[in-house]
């Protein structure tokens, strides 16, 4: 049952060449949907290539659907996976902060990698300010430290581990959220083909 | 003529389903999801640990991630990103992408794309950490085990560049 390491079903010497491989399939698949492209994946913000989108989403759903499932055939003990835990406004002002990067930047960590290696120089400077930014955050951590533990968060937020899931916070099943999410996909998946027909694609 | 390869890309949902498939070995093998960000921050706090030891133990943020408390998971992300690096260089090889350019509308020039992938990069160095990870690590990842902050994360990165696309569209369209 998983998760293998977790337990030491494998050893972790073996962990790092599972981190290898799992990252060359991640570069690999990345690079194949043209994810080493600015141009491609700012086209997600201006309409004329959902393909960000569709990659994502698509993703996102695989996993969920196989981590369901795994767990309900008893494959999985979800207790030992990994929830990102939820610091609201820390994670609302960051996501702000990313969203510009990504459009100033074009790329996002992940895939700025995956454009570094086929040789694209705006990527290798798109990671130097990576380098800058994180190095920033580190030497500035006292300035962003209530934040960034969410001393100021609602009380609700505050309590436990902040394992806090999407659907307990709605309200619903978690079957039935993840029902109603691709759903959702589908319907964005119709739409922006549509907005994709009629923007005109950038020549370069 | 011979066709060109390098403008042809996998299907999006099939690279998308394949996509899953990684990130679902990921938490079957490790129990955890992918990440690329945390990978930045790891060398980062290594590398102010050698060269300036007194400046990291003294510091609230590297004296949460130096000496006996170390996370592998920070190790592990270090291979995981190199390995991104290696498939991604594969990948570019087999489709005859490899190429050093600058890519960027004709609309501005070379040096006004680096600034700009620069200061992006800064940007988003600075909100991965605030976010606890990126688009990879904490909007994919999350996402998938229906983590609440995973959308959060999602929803504003993806929310505020629609928000700013249209103040920086000359650097795009």
């Amino acid at each position: 049952m998983g998760p293998l390491v977790a337990q030491d079903i494998i050893s972790s010497e073996w962990n790092f060449v599972i981190a290898l491989l799992i990252g060359i399939g991640f570069g690999f698949v990345l690079e194949q949907a043209g994810f080493s492209s600015s141009k491609k994946l700012a086209g997600v913000f201006y309409g004329y290539d959902f393909v960000v989108l569709r990659v994502f989403f698509t993703a996102a759903i695989t996993a969920m659907v196989g981590l369901i499932f795994l767990n309900y055939l008893g494959l999985i003990d979800m207790s030992l996976v990994y929830i990102n835990p939820t610091y609201l406004y820390s994670t609302i002002v960051g996501g702000a902060i990313m969203g510009v990067g990504f459009i100033l930047g074009g790329f996002c960590p992940g895939t700025g990698v995956c454009a570094a290696a086929i040789g694209k120089i705006d990527a290798w400077f798109f990671l130097l300010g990576i380098f800058i930014g994180i190095f920033f955050f580190a030497e500035a951590y006292d300035l962003f430290h209530d934040l960034y533990l969410g001393l100021s968060d609602p009380a609700a937020f505050q309590e436990g581990t902040r394992n806090i899931k999407v659907y307990d916070q709605i309200g619903i099943s978690g079957n039935l959220f993840a029902f109603g999410m691709i759903i959702m996909a589908l319907v964005a998946f119709i739409v922006t083909a549509q907005i994709e027909k009629k923007v005109k694609k950038p020549n370069y | 003529m011979k066709e060109d390869r390098s403008k042809k890309y996998l299907n999006p949902y099939l690279a998308g389903f394949f996509l899953g498939l990684v990130l679902l070995a990921a938490f079957y093998l490790t129990g955890r999801g992918l990440g690329a960000s945390g990978a930045v921050k790891s060398v980062i706090v290594q590398t102010v640990d050698v060269v300036a030891p007194t400046h990291a133990e003294n510091s609230s943020f590297y004296s949460k991630y130096i000496g006996t408390g170390t996370a592998p998971i920070k190790a592990w992300l270090v291979f995981e990103i190199l390995g991104v690096f290696v498939g991604g260089a594969l990948s570019g090889a087999i489709m005859g992408r490899f190429k050093w350019k600058i890519e960027h509308s004709p609309k501005i020039k070379s040096k006004t794309r680096l600034i700009a992938a620069v200061i992006g990069g800064i940007l988003f160095g600075l909100g991965s950490q605030l976010g606890r990870g990126c688009t990879s690590g904490s909007a994919l990842s999350g996402m998938a085990v229906l983590s609440l902050g995973g959308f959060i994360s999602m929803m504003c990165i993806f929310g505020t560049g629609y928000m700013v696309a249209y103040i920086f569209r000359k650097l795009w369209i």
